[in-house]
């Protein structure tokens, strides 16, 4: 299987099931799609991420949620891109939603409320990456000792650590 | 943020509990897993999992080697079953790079992630009946799993951290000898289930300690995101390898266990079961084992033979590319989702076009499944959090990575 070039036009998109489903609901808060890979990326701006988890889950299109993770594109802004893999097992799908958060206010909605399995990674995203998520029931370090001092899955922080 | 202990504290929430520490060193635990429980006489109220005790900063590490470096890190993080990390992990390289692998590497992968998950249940079985109170089960596991390390030794070199498989391939072609060893540990295997299964199966001890314990229907088991065997023993019939079939499972036929009872005996059975569907696979793989090569033919990624390196300038220029250069990988992400002994393997990998991967993420399945420990043994027995530990079979390399 040869690299076809990545699709990021969200005209050609439109007709995927959660493509549509999240136009249908708010076309505002979808800020970009991509096909890439065999897999479907949907941006979706920061202040809506929640919403359109939950609103993925009640309209049926998924029903597990895989993992939350997030990359650090530093020093380009918005830095931070958290990736948010959903599940369809009744349907066989699976489907990213993105957000680009900045270094300066790393702040987002947490979806522990929807996805109570989101619990534990984003208190490891809250430790190793210093994003904060609002009304995340336990957010405290969860991998180091709680006084360490950095987030060292940051692209500024040194391999070796700081001496 | 010196203010702070350096590890969490639960205080009682009424004058008659109490609280009780369990671990990091406590044997039934299986690793470094800290739980604090708060008790009230045998009951237990509240429990908060602490874990990190084992955290090696893999994902960090990743971010400073070439590609082809990170296969034996992966190793590292489940150790029970390393083949099937590095099948999930150069997998999700494959995807990145577009790579087509030989079917003969494909069948061997397949085989070898098949013994990786009987060896990594009959772990699971030995040490959890011996939790329950069943020894003599701990001993018989081994000695066929010790057969499965003997099997890995002849085709790698290692009995533990085999790093194997290649980006591309696998690492050599596997020795004279191999395939008849395998033939002769699965033809023998069957018995030796039966074995454990006379055992435990009929026990009455081990029935009583298990049935109707630590109990988890399919809504709670989706929504807490349990997955693998302990979301297939609450009824969701899901396995990657049957639904989003992934290097070269679409080949093979088996059945996929499910039991809707959602206790820790419908975990047992499940397991047991799978691993005799892990059997039927690798007889599969072994009888319609293809020839040809093991390593896909692209010279810039696929390191070249020792012979060719030592007697063809132009091998020899590419070997040295590709240690001291690494090779550069098409920007892009992928997530690669495999169906791991525990559940859900998933390496989210970022590639910015250079030769290093910009993020390395491993979704494990046991850092979910430990999630739903506390919902499970919430308001049980303080007895049963030991059965509830074996019976969603965590690695605490995988949790803490």
């Amino acid at each position: 299987m040869a690299l076809v070039p990545a699709i990021t036009d969200i005209e050609q998109l439109k007709d995927r099931p959660a493509v549509a489903a999240l136009l249908g609901w708010n076309a505002k808060a979808v800020t970009g799609a991509k096909f890439d890979r065999d897999e479907l990326s949907i941006y979706v701006a920061r202040e809506n991420i929640r919403d359109a988890v939950a609103h993925l889950k009640s309209a049926g299109l998924t029903d597990y949620m895989s993992d939350v993770t997030c990359a650090d594109y530093y020093p380009r802004e918005p830095r931070f891109e958290l990736a948010y893999h959903l599940l369809s097992i009744s349907r066989k799908e699976r489907v990213r939603l993105k957000v680009q958060i900045s270094g300066d206010d790393p702040v987002l909605e947490s979806i522990t409320g929807v996805w109570p399995s989101a619990n534990f990674f984003e208190r490891e995203l809250f430790d190793l990456f210093g994003i904060r998520f609002l009304g995340h029931p336990y957010l405290r370090r969860l991998m180091l000792p709680e006084d360490w001092e950095g987030h060292p899955l940051r692209k500024d922080y040194p391999v070796e650590g700081f001496r | 943020m010196g203010h702070l202990s350096a590890t969490p504290v639960v205080d009682r929430t009424d004058d008659r509990t109490m609280i009780l520490n369990m671990g990091p060193q406590h044997p039934s635990t299986h690793g470094v897993l800290r739980l604090l429980l708060e008790i009230d006489g045998e009951a237990v109220v509240r429990m908060v999992p602490d874990i990190g005790f084992l955290h090696t900063g893999i994902e960090k590490t990743c971010e400073a080697k070439f590609y082809q470096q990170i296969v034996p890190l992966t190793d590292r993080i489940d150790y029970l079953c390393p083949m099937v990390n590095n099948l999930c992990y150069v997998l999700a390289v494959e995807k990145l790079l577009g790579m087509e692998i030989p079917p003969r590497a494909v069948w061997m992968r397949v085989l070898l992630a098949e013994l990786q998950r009987i060896s990594s249940h009959l772990v699971w079985l030995g040490t959890h009946a011996m939790d329950i109170g069943a020894m003599s089960v701990f001993l018989y596991c081994f000695r066929e799993r010790e057969d499965l390390l003997r099997i890995y030794e002849m085709v790698s070199g290692q009995r533990m951290m085999t790093s194997y498989f290649r980006i591309g391939g696998l690492a050599m072609e596997p020795p004279i000898g191999f395939f008849q060893a395998v033939k002769k540990f699965i033809d023998n295997f069957t018995e030796k289930i039966d074995e454990y299964e006379d055992l435990l199966t009929g026990n009455r001890i081990f029935i009583d300690r298990l049935k109707g314990v630590a109990k988890m229907d399919a809504e709670a088991a989706k929504l807490i995101g349990l997955s693998g065997p302990s979301l297939r023993a609450s009824g969701v019939d899901f396995d990657i390898r049957r639904d989003f079939p992934y290097g070269g499972y679409e080949n093979f036929k088996f059945k996929v266990p499910v039991s809707n009872d959602g206790d820790v005996w419908a975990r047992y059975v499940c397991r047991v079961q799978e691993m005799r569907q892990s059997r039927e696979i690798c007889k599969q793989a072994l009888e319609g084992m293809p020839t040809g090569p093991i390593k896909a033919d692209a010279p810039k990624i696929v390191l070249p033979d020792r012979e060719k390196m030592k007697t063809q300038m132009e091998a020899l220029i590419y070997h040295f590319k590709i240690v001291t250069e690494g090779f550069a990988v098409p920007a892009g992400e992928v997530y690669q989702a495999i169906e791991s002994p525990r559940g859900e393997m998933g390496y989210y990998i970022v590639s910015d076009g250079s030769a290093k991967p910009m993020r390395v993420h491993m979704r494990s399945p046991s850092y979910a499944n430990l999630q739903a420990l506390p919902q499970m043994c919430e308001g049980k027995l303080i007895a049963d959090v030991v059965a509830a530990i074996g019976s969603i079979d965590i690695v605490l390399g995988e949790i803490d990575r």
